[in-house]
């Protein structure tokens, strides 16, 4: 990179104007992608900051789901879940959608970035395409880190031991899913100019998604079409690791474990963690190529 | 010296509809260059190819030395931008958004806070660093948004209908702005505005309509091209007026904003021989020394408010195109 000088006109310095701090810009390199990368990343984090009404949904959410619904339906289900409060089995399922629901509203403020014209600002300046977007995947993937982190702290809520390991693997596995649903969001965004359009889409993708995943029932023994439905959503690979390493440290009986947490199995196959993992880390890497493309290639 | 914008058989196309029909155009360094037309006439798409934003259907451009095609990350050191539409981010503080702009250009962080006074001072927000964007009025985001395309020294300054929609008071202080950005840096400015009298601030200006460039000069080279004073007058037939005023004087008239206007050397003296001798009665007249309306008249045919209601359609479709 080659340093930028503080040049001050001479002939305006003689005729006593103040000098002018003149900038010279620099080449692309890599140093500068990486600044992009990070302003981008900084000003979700800012923005997320200011948005207190954001931040107050953030925190509620998950409190309604686990403790309304949660609640609400323990009260029917007492008998087929062998003992384990129906909180404590939705809880993994929560910690899924607390940062699915937040990645997505991130990359959704690239639709409002195009409607306000704010996009624009980005997109003519000087550094790559792909630094623009991955610093915008990179910010929703923080700001969902975080709306995650408050539901890990609510584990003690619904009997979740705080065990460091699986904490750290929750939130290992939380990250990698609001990366993957950011990407998958900024892809949708590169196509999508108004709002309204948008939310339809997620409305349409992202409720079925969450529903289908089992992040609210066990997914063995489902019926044939909803089976496949399930192997097919990318947030089954999600939500069933994480109920995985929740469970991991439960105190519960065999029967209660083999019947709430069955783990995904393809044609009868039961899938390991990692793989899992590997699915959603996969998936998001494929669509934040499709993404960066997507706007590299936009005039 | 080169040149800092160098335009050579411009067309820009979208599907059948031609914007640009093949222009072409040098403005010096140093130069305050207006591109002056009705909207629709091209001036955005223009501004548009030559800040890389649109890529052209034929021709070639270079701006500050580079091709606007081939070499784009080149282009877009060298240019700062000032769009017709906010472009500035309302949940961030005026010293962020800059800060931000700052980051993506990739100016030296040594010289970022010296640097962000001084474009902040030029158009007097530094004491509104703090505050919040969108509570800033049209006119100080406006005044931001200059001061942001200056913040990396370009080497042009694009301003696309820089004063569009704002009122008189603030349009003339964002002038005042500029005139001081003139002096104070070693700059090139390059704008589009349909206002005809801050058109005449501009060193040299294009007449640009339906796509071409009719005439390139200075303002007052432009206005003595025309020499002669315009009269409207207002009558109980219009067409009777006009084929009088053919018949009787040798003169052609049209109808511009609903009144029967022409152009004739002397109009004061005139005046009195036109109601003696028309034959058609008139119920008001109004004579005026050239201006740049009557530039872009008598090298159009039209005024250019005229020209805009025509246009309109096109227009709207050009904005639904460009804002993709």
């Amino acid at each position: 990179m080659t340093s930028g000088e503080l040049t001050a006109g001479r002939e305006r310095e003689e005729r006593g104007r103040a000098p002018v701090a003149r900038v010279r810009v620099p080449g692309q390199s890599w140093r500068g992608d990486l600044r992009a990368v990070k302003i981008v990343w900084h000003r979700e984090l800012i923005r997320f900051s200011r948005d207190r009404m954001r931040i107050l949904t953030a925190l509620l959410q998950p409190l309604l789901f686990l403790f309304v619904l949660g609640t609400g339906l323990s009260r029917l289900a007492a008998a087929g879940t062998h003992g384990v409060d129906l909180r404590t089995f939705v809880y993994p399922g929560v910690l899924a959608m607390a940062v699915m629901f937040t990645a997505i509203f991130s990359a959704a403020s690239i639709v409002w970035d195009r409607e306000f014209g704010f996009l624009r600002e980005m997109l003519v300046a000087p550094v790559r395409r792909s630094s623009i977007v991955l610093g915008k995947c990179l910010g929703g993937a923080t700001v969902a880190g975080f709306q995650g982190l408050i539901v890990i702290a609510m584990a003690g809520l619904v009997d979740v031991p705080y065990a460091p390991l699986m904490l750290l693997e929750v939130f290992a596995l939380q990250v990698l899913l609001a990366f993957a649903i950011t990407a998958f969001g900024v892809m949708a965004a590169a196509r999508i100019s108004q709002m309204q359009s948008f939310m339809a889409l997620t409305q349409m993708l992202v409720m079925p998604m969450f529903f289908i995943s089992g992040a609210l029932f066990p997914v063995s023994e489902l019926p044939a079409w909803l089976a496949v439905l399930n192997r097919i959503d990318p947030l089954t690979y999600a939500v069933d690791p994480m109920r995985r390493v929740v469970f991991g440290e439960l105190d519960i009986s065999p029967a209660a474990r083999a019947a709430l947490d069955p783990g995904v199995t393809w044609f009868g196959w039961h899938v390991p963690g990692l793989l899992e993992a590997g699915v959603v880390a996969l998936l998001g890497a494929t669509m934040l190529a499709v993404a960066i493309f997507e706007f590299s290639r936009a005039e | 010296m080169t040149a800092a914008v160098s335009v050579r058989g411009l067309v820009k196309r979208y599907g059948d509809v031609e914007a640009v029909s093949g222009i072409d155009l040098d403005v010096q360094a140093g130069e305050t260059f207006g591109f002056l037309g009705p909207n629709g006439a091209g001036k955005t798409t223009t501004i548009g190819v030559l800040c890389t934003l649109v890529r052209p259907t034929g021709g070639d451009a270079t701006v500050a030395g580079h091709d606007v095609a081939r070499e784009r990350d080149d282009v877009r050191r060298n240019i700062g931008l000032v769009f017709q539409d906010t472009t500035l981010d309302g949940y961030l503080t005026a010293e962020e958004n800059l800060r931000l702009h700052a980051e993506l250009y990739g100016v030296p962080r040594a010289l970022v806070p010296d640097r962000m006074r001084q474009v902040m001072e030029m158009v007097g927000l530094w004491e509104r660093r703090d505050a919040l964007v969108r509570t800033f009025s049209g006119g100080m985001k406006r005044r931001l948004e200059i001061a942001r395309g200056l913040l990396h020294s370009p080497r042009v300054l694009f301003l696309d209908e820089p004063t569009v929609g704002l009122d008189p008071q603030t349009r003339s202080s964002i002038w005042g702005y500029i005139r001081e950005l003139k002096e104070r840096e070693d700059i090139t400015i390059f704008l589009t505005t349909h206002y005809m009298d801050e058109a005449e601030y501009c060193d040299r200006i294009a007449i640009m309509d339906r796509g071409r460039i009719i005439v390139v000069d200075t303002p007052e080279a432009l206005k003595a091209s025309v020499g002669r004073d315009r009269v409207q007058i207002a009558t109980d037939d219009d067409e009777a007026a006009i084929s009088a005023l053919h018949e009787r004087f040798g003169l052609e008239a049209t109808v511009a904003e609903g009144l029967v206007t022409f152009a004739v050397e002397g109009g004061g003296q005139f005046v009195p021989r036109l109601f003696a001798e028309l034959g058609v009665p008139i119920r008001s007249v109004s004579v005026s020394r050239p201006s740049l309306d009557d530039v872009f008249m008598s090298y159009t045919g039209t005024t250019i408010r005229d020209a805009e209601t025509s246009q309109s359609d096109h227009s709207r479709q050009f904005a639904r195109m460009m804002s993709r």
